[in-house]
């Protein structure tokens, strides 16, 4: 445990919990506009550009390797769009395509550099399943800053946000303009995946932004407070599931980190308080004696009173 | 048989019984499902292996029909509570995953189940793990077991097909023909469940998707008939199976890798030159048609 408290430990540490909380936020995006599996399709097409980028330049650069992240998880997004709209196949079926195609030709390319003289100890097999510990110094910071700049976007944008999610075509009354707006948020999406997957992999980033947004939905109907809880309950996934993922050599974050996701889940289902299965038990329990009391009662002195 | 013999057979038995199964996902809208199947039956596997302690071919699919089944239950109850349905694919498989990885990674991790192996699969090693059968000698265990599944998923098609054809396109008419659609839904999961354990070992979890959806889509853009479909879903996942492993050899990389990315040649060629779904005769006919259609194509 002693690697926790070490100054890179905590920067890891941070820089988790900032894209934690930018992924609970996009994602709450996403489930508002019905797309939360495009995320595990654009992590997955990320994987070529990663190797790309390492490629280029030979090295483990991180900036080069976002860069080539974010570019071919943009073309899946463009190929899924354009598959979607001239052919008869359904989206759902397009992103199967394209994130199978993509992560196919990931592997290949994986396989192929790993062969040469140094790919295999440039850890590029930690984009699979991400492994926080093994970043160091400005790759974290890197990660911590654009997640920040991810979370100050959906934040300072929040009215904008809202107006786009929810009523597209007042939004465009207004003079917002839609297109530019589905820009931004594709560009963020694509942004908070691709620094997100260093730590997370690959193969699970999706559900960071997936779980805490459905979570958050079990305590609240208003959106001002489901982004703010997918934004709490992603940053304390993202921190816990480093945490414990250090716990052990060589144990991959992301699926760690998905786990303390699933278990606010769990939590969320049972305990929330606004659909939470207990607190509808409670109320159906209640109404069902209200309804006993209102009408089993007559009904049982009535029948007293016939025989 | 030699050796690329027989990891080419493996691979088109893996080909044509994921390109069958998958023309029933595709058109039954539930290619994302199989997404998540193919990632909880390791979850199957695990269990599996930690109650035997060994990797058979019987326990693997019984741990891998149960995950299956397990991961639609799930499903269909987070939707019935509230969750969208993508979404709620999205919890059940990365959780189930997850839990799948760090048991591997923190107690059964070893030479024969590890985590690389479960995404990316070992087909080098199969010719070499051969099981004596009767009748036809030594073979391949995964051969045998792929063999017995494609068995096991003709048959369910053609037995079936009047009813899968009636669920698949038209569940209205299914229900009011007294055809079980649940029975129907769950029996096609476990049907998913084994196809994709079966494959797992050959080419790994990624690229069982790959073949489950992309051959079928493939074969969605050339034709209308159900009959046909299945056929060439069959025959394109034989053939990427094929045109994959001449990549490989020639590249000398992944083998599945390589396997998945041709299913994507395979449907971009589909994709851009079918004569009726395709997008080049569609530009074409939209040109015909249409003043300025090309407009709507290209700003997508």
């Amino acid at each position: 445990m002693n690697t926790l408290l070490s100054h890179n430990a905590q920067w890891v540490l941070l820089s988790t919990l900032i894209l934690g909380m930018a992924a609970g936020i996009i994602g709450s995006f996403a489930y508002w506009k019905r797309q939360s599996l495009m995320s595990d399709a654009l992590s997955h097409a990320a994987l070529p550009g990663v190797i790309v980028g390492f490629v280029l330049m030979g090295t483990k650069n991180l900036p080069v390797m976002i860069a080539g992240a974010a570019a071919s998880a943009l073309l899946g997004a463009l190929l899924i769009d354009w598959i979607r709209s001239s052919t008869r196949i359904k989206e759902d079926a397009a992103m199967g395509i394209v994130l199978s195609v993509f992560f196919g030709l990931g592997i290949m390319l994986l396989t192929f550099v790993n062969r040469t003289a140094g790919g295999s100890q440039s850890g590029l097999d930690s984009f699979i399943f991400g492994q926080a510990a093994s970043m160091v110094g400005d790759d974290v910071r890197l990660m911590a800053g654009t997640a920040g700049v991810v979370l100050l976007v959906a934040l300072l944008g929040y009215k904008e946000w809202k107006l786009f999610l929810f009523d597209p075509a007042y939004a465009a009354g207004l003079g917002l303009s839609v297109r530019l707006m589905n820009g931004i948020y594709l560009a963020v999406l694509v942004l908070v995946i691709v620094v997100g997957i260093q730590a997370a992999g690959v193969v699970l980033m999706a559900a960071l932004l997936i779980i805490p947004a459905v979570s958050a939905r079990y305590w609240t109907h208003s959106f001002k407070w489901t982004v703010v809880l997918a934004a709490a309950f992603g940053g304390g996934a993202g921190a816990a599931g480093t945490l414990l993922s250090a716990a052990g050599a060589g144990w991959p974050t992301g699926p760690f980190i998905v786990l303390a996701a699933s278990a606010t889940f769990a939590v969320s289902l049972f305990f929330g308080a606004s659909k939470g299965l207990l607190i509808l038990y409670i109320g159906q329990r209640a109404s069902r004696r209200r309804l006993t009391s209102q009408t089993v009662g007559p009904v049982a002195a009535r029948e007293g009173a016939g025989r | 048989m030699s050796y690329s013999g027989w990891i080419l057979l493996t691979a088109s038995l893996v080909g044509v019984s994921c390109g069958l199964i998958g023309v029933l996902l595709i058109l039954r809208r539930m290619a994302m499902m199989a997404d998540a199947i193919s990632h909880t039956v390791l979850l199957g596997i695990v269990v599996a292996y930690m109650a035997t302690r060994e990797l058979s071919g019987v326990h693997m699919l019984i741990g891998a029909v149960c995950a299956g089944l397990l991961t639609a239950v799930l499903v269909q109850w987070f939707q019935s509570r509230g969750v969208q349905q993508e979404a709620s694919i999205g919890i059940v498989f990365t959780t189930l995953f997850a839990v799948g990885v760090v048991l591997i990674a923190t107690q059964v991790g070893n030479a024969h189940l590890d985590v690389k192996h479960t995404l990316m699969g070992e087909i080098t090693f199969i010719p070499w793990e051969t099981v004596a059968l009767p009748l036809v000698g030594e073979v391949p265990e995964a051969v045998a077991m792929l063999a017995l599944v494609l068995a096991i998923a003709v048959a369910a098609i053609v037995a079936f097909y009047k009813e899968w054809k009636i669920t698949s396109f038209d569940p209205a008419l299914a229900a009011s023909l007294g055809i079980p659609a649940v029975l129907m839904h769950y029996a096609f999961m476990s049907l998913v469940s084994v196809t994709t354990v079966a494959s797992f070992d050959a080419v790994g979890a990624i690229m069982v998707v790959a073949m489950l959806i992309t051959p079928a889509s493939a074969a969605y853009l050339w034709t209308d008939r159900l009959s046909v479909m299945l056929s060439l879903g069959a025959a394109f996942g034989a053939l990427s199976a094929w045109i994959g492993y001449g990549i490989a050899t020639w590249l000398d990389t992944s083998i599945s890798g390589s396997m998945a990315f041709a299913t994507g040649i395979l449907f971009a060629a589909s994709f851009l030159g079918s004569p009726r779904y395709g997008a080049l005769s569609r530009l074409r006919k939209g040109i015909a048609s249409r003043r300025d259609p090309a407009a709507s194509d290209s700003a997508d």
